[in-house]
């Protein structure tokens, strides 16, 4: 509707951030009873995306959906599932969309190599200005052209 | 009446503008006088055209005139005051009209303080500033029109997202648009020289002024929003890396490797063609921000096809100006020889590397934020880019930046000896490693982050500090240090700004403590060091929403040291529920309490946050914002502007 997408578009234009509901996220009854599995969860839910949100992670998200997800994560874990193990199941499930942090594997390489490599690149393009620069010659201070005279000559005559 | 007025008005400023962009350009190729003055009043008058436009709107709004289609839509007659006319900036139309209004500003500031510019150099920025103003009035006029009118007007306003209704976020898009506009006129000199065909020096000093502020603006805004994220999401986050918040970071990043640069233009005539490339590009992100962020191209593809119309043309002018920049650029660029020799060792590197830093992570962000669209559109696979990427493939590029920051900022233009530079700052280095091993025995765990940023933190504040005690001479006459100039304070105060900014990040990542549980009322409960009691629950009514308000009191070693209200807030007009978390804040650590839903067998959900150093984030942007108008306050742009005669016989002034 029409309507919707004004709204939409009012909260987007504003640049605020992706959540638009006042988040609770985690509740008491999800916490685990084992404070190490528990902390477990915690920082694998940091990773997952609430997959109907905007950029959120489940651990963060109030959605019906993120409080499922993070129920199965606690679930996995209870069960003595590895980390490795519980985000294979969850990738399994809702493909890589889930996954805030992309796999290195296939075409993300590139993603996560354009770091690296632009900053080799642009350091290499900068040590080569740099030296060309301590090699240049200094110009010929006195290098004024003759309209450059002219001028000179015309501004200390108004002194 | 007023409203048609305003639209009348806007129509007006984007004829103006046409003739603005067209007769002066000509103007200043035939070297006709009179052709080119006409930019000087036509920047005026665009300017107040486009402002009567924009106070007609926020009239309709003031009034609360629901008979324009805007105001209805975005506004409601027991909103607060200041909520109706942060609401004209609240929604895509009004925001694109503030849009024109600072662009115009900007453009009658070049007239009005340009008098020291050569005047086709002048005609050309004002003809091109003017360029970019047809393209966003066109914009407004043909796709977002904020003047329309209802048929029949309805009784009362849908309200304005209730999320938006704070005091923090009514100023967070004006300082944000001063800074992204702000970049237009760095954008307009750059082209302007490329078509004149001659960059020195002086070219260094007239852009800089307008890179500060314009990166002034940009950092308050960006942290205006971060404190509004914190206070208000209720979890207490500060950055998510969303797109729209790195639609705005990119041009930050690109301002601030331009304001460095461009120093080295002004004093050394060196990276002449690097800076105007880097003026070119902070627009350009500017751009792109604007174009992701209006065309929702990020929240979704699809959300693309959503409004094609708007989504197109600002792609299009994107493209345009973008394209036709760096198409100049590419023609002209090498005709721009540089003057200045420099030694390998030297201020003119240090601030290399800082561009190469800077600019590299802005790029790391940039792929980053647009990689989830590139993978969907080629490789056929839908994934997510979130924080986790972000936080380990930008933060490496900032903890070099910091660690080179102290030496870079205190190596000797030309040549300089980098260990006597290291020599000075040897306090500096064993007062940070001294504090780092004194938090890395105190935290709990062994984060690595926590004491990097308490390294990276002293060691930029304590490096800051010396640089400044340097310059009192040998027998350290503090006296000197008042009569500095007001730049090399602004830059001792930004870089102080920065390690501060840089602890609190670090801080609050890394020692934050949490606590969810269900709290009955009367029963006591600990967190931290930290004893919380909710006393009770009470039903508050608000001017436009009603309120569930806990009362909880913050005890210390059984002394009361804070009373916090943490609220849950219905808004029934807008349909929307929001949390208001209560905060006691100190300098040393926040205490974030959030109250959540009652539960069947008594008692109220409630998150407890012990954050430490959250406010150090906040103070230091201030004071990054800060040492901004110290530099541009600095004497030699007020001397600059308007003083080339007076200058030109003295000769270079004395550094």
């Amino acid at each position: 509707m029409n309507l919707f997408r004004l709204m939409k578009a009012a909260l987007v234009a504003l640049m605020v951030i992706g959540s638009t509901l006042p988040a609770l996220a985690v509740q008491p009854d999800e916490v685990l009873a084992d404070p190490a599995l528990e902390e477990r969860a915690r920082e694998l839910s940091k990773g997952l995306r609430c997959l109907v949100c905007q950029n959120e992670s489940i651990d963060e998200s109030n959605a019906a959906l993120a409080r499922e997800l993070r129920l199965v994560v606690r679930e996995r874990l209870v069960e003595g599932d590895s980390d490795a193990e519980v985000i294979d199941f969850l990738v399994e499930r809702y493909g890589e969309f889930v996954l805030l942090k992309p796999r290195t594997d296939g075409w993300n390489i590139l993603l996560w190599a354009t770091g690296p490599v632009l900053f080799l690149i642009a350091l290499g393009v900068g040590a080569v200005y740099i030296r060309s620069r301590s090699n240049a010659a200094a110009p010929a201070e006195a290098g004024l052209s003759e309209a450059e005279r002219a001028r000179l000559k015309e501004i200390l005559k108004q002194e | 009446m007023i409203t048609e007025l305003g639209h009348f008005a806007l129509i007006l400023a984007f004829l103006v503008a046409i003739v603005q962009t067209i007769v002066p350009l000509v103007g200043a190729h035939k070297r006709w006088p009179g052709w080119m003055a006409v930019a000087e009043p036509a920047a005026s008058v665009q300017f107040l055209l486009t402002a009567f436009s924009f106070v007609a709107l926020t009239y309709a709004f003031v009034v609360s005139d629901f008979s324009v289609r805007l105001v209805w839509l975005n506004s409601h007659s027991a909103k607060p005051m200041l909520y109706k006319i942060s609401g004209v900036w609240g929604n895509h139309e009004g925001s694109m009209l503030l849009w024109v209004l600072i662009l115009t500003l900007f453009g009658a500031m070049a007239a009005w303080f340009g008098n020291g510019l050569p005047p086709t150099l002048r005609a050309r920025v004002l003809a091109v500033q003017s360029a970019i103003a047809v393209a966003f009035f066109a914009f407004i006029l043909f796709t977002s029109n904020p003047f329309l009118r209802l048929a029949v007007p309805p009784f009362d306003g849908q309200d304005l997202n209730p999320l938006l209704q704070d005091p923090g976020l009514a100023f967070h898009p004006p300082f944000l648009y001063l800074g992204y506009v702000g970049l237009s006129i760095c954008f307009s000199f750059a082209v302007a020289a490329l078509i004149e065909g001659r960059v020195d020096a002086a070219w260094g000093r007239w852009v800089r002024p307008w890179t500060l502020a314009a990166w002034v603006f940009l950092t308050i805004g960006i942290a205006l929003g971060s404190w509004w994220a914190y206070y208000e999401l209720g979890w207490g986050g500060f950055w998510f890396w969303d797109p729209v918040e790195n639609a705005s970071f990119m041009p930050w990043l690109l301002a601030a490797a331009l304001l460095h640069s461009a120093i080295v233009v002004e004093k050394r005539e060196a990276l002449k063609s690097w800076t105007m490339l880097l003026a070119i590009l902070a627009f350009g992100f500017s751009l792109i921000g604007t174009f992701i962020v209006r065309s929702g191209l990020l929240t979704s593809v699809h959300a693309f096809a959503n409004d094609p119309e708007r989504g197109v043309f600002i792609l299009a002018i994107m493209v345009v100006f973008t394209g036709g920049a760096l198409t100049l650029y590419a023609a002209r660029a090498s005709a721009m020889e540089a003057k200045g020799v420099f030694g390998v060792v030297s201020r003119e590197s240090a601030l290399v590397a800082n561009n190469v830093l800077l600019a590299v992570s802005c790029f790391v962000v940039f792929v980053g934020t647009l990689w989830p669209v590139v993978a969907e559109m080629f490789f056929d696979s839908k994934l997510s880019v979130g924080a986790p990427f972000f936080n380990m493939a930008f933060t490496p590029f900032m903890v070099v930046l910091g660690l080179l920051l102290p030496v870079g900022s205190m190596l000797s233009w030309k040549r300089a000896k980098l260990g006597r530079t290291l020599r000075q700052l040897t306090p500096a280095f064993i007062l940070a490693v001294l504090l780092t091993g004194l938090f890395w025995t105190m935290q709990t765990g062994n984060s690595l982050l926590g004491p990097v940023g308490v390294f990276l933190g002293a060691w930029i504040v304590s490096g800051a500090a010396i640089d400044l005690l340097n310059r009192t001479g040998r027998d350290r006459d503090l006296s000197r240090l008042r009569r500095l100039p007001r730049a090399d304070w602004g830059k001792a105060v930004a870089h102080t700004g920065l390690g501060i900014t840089m602890v609190g990040i670090a801080g609050l990542m890394a020692w934050q403590e949490e606590d969810i549980r269900v709290a009955k009322v009367g029963e006591p409960f600990e967190v931290g060091a930290f004893e919380l009691e909710l006393t009770g629950v009470r039903e508050v009514r608000g001017p436009n929403y009603f309120s569930t308000m806990g009362d909880v009191i913050v005890r210390k070693d059984a002394e009361q040291i804070a009373h916090l209200n943490p609220e849950k807030r219905n808004y029934p007009v807008a349909q929307m529920p929001t949390t208001e978390a209560a905060i006691d804040y100190r300098v040393l650590r926040d205490i974030y309490v959030v109250i959540g839903d009652e539960q069947e067998n008594g008692g109220w959900v409630m998150r407890t946050y012990i954050k430490p150093l959250a406010n150090w984030i906040w103070a230091g942007s201030i004071l990054m914002a800060l040492g901004g108008f110290l530099s541009l306050s600095d004497r030699r742009y007020r001397v600059a502007a308007g003083a080339r005669k007076a200058r030109a016989p003295r000769g270079v002034p004395a550094e």
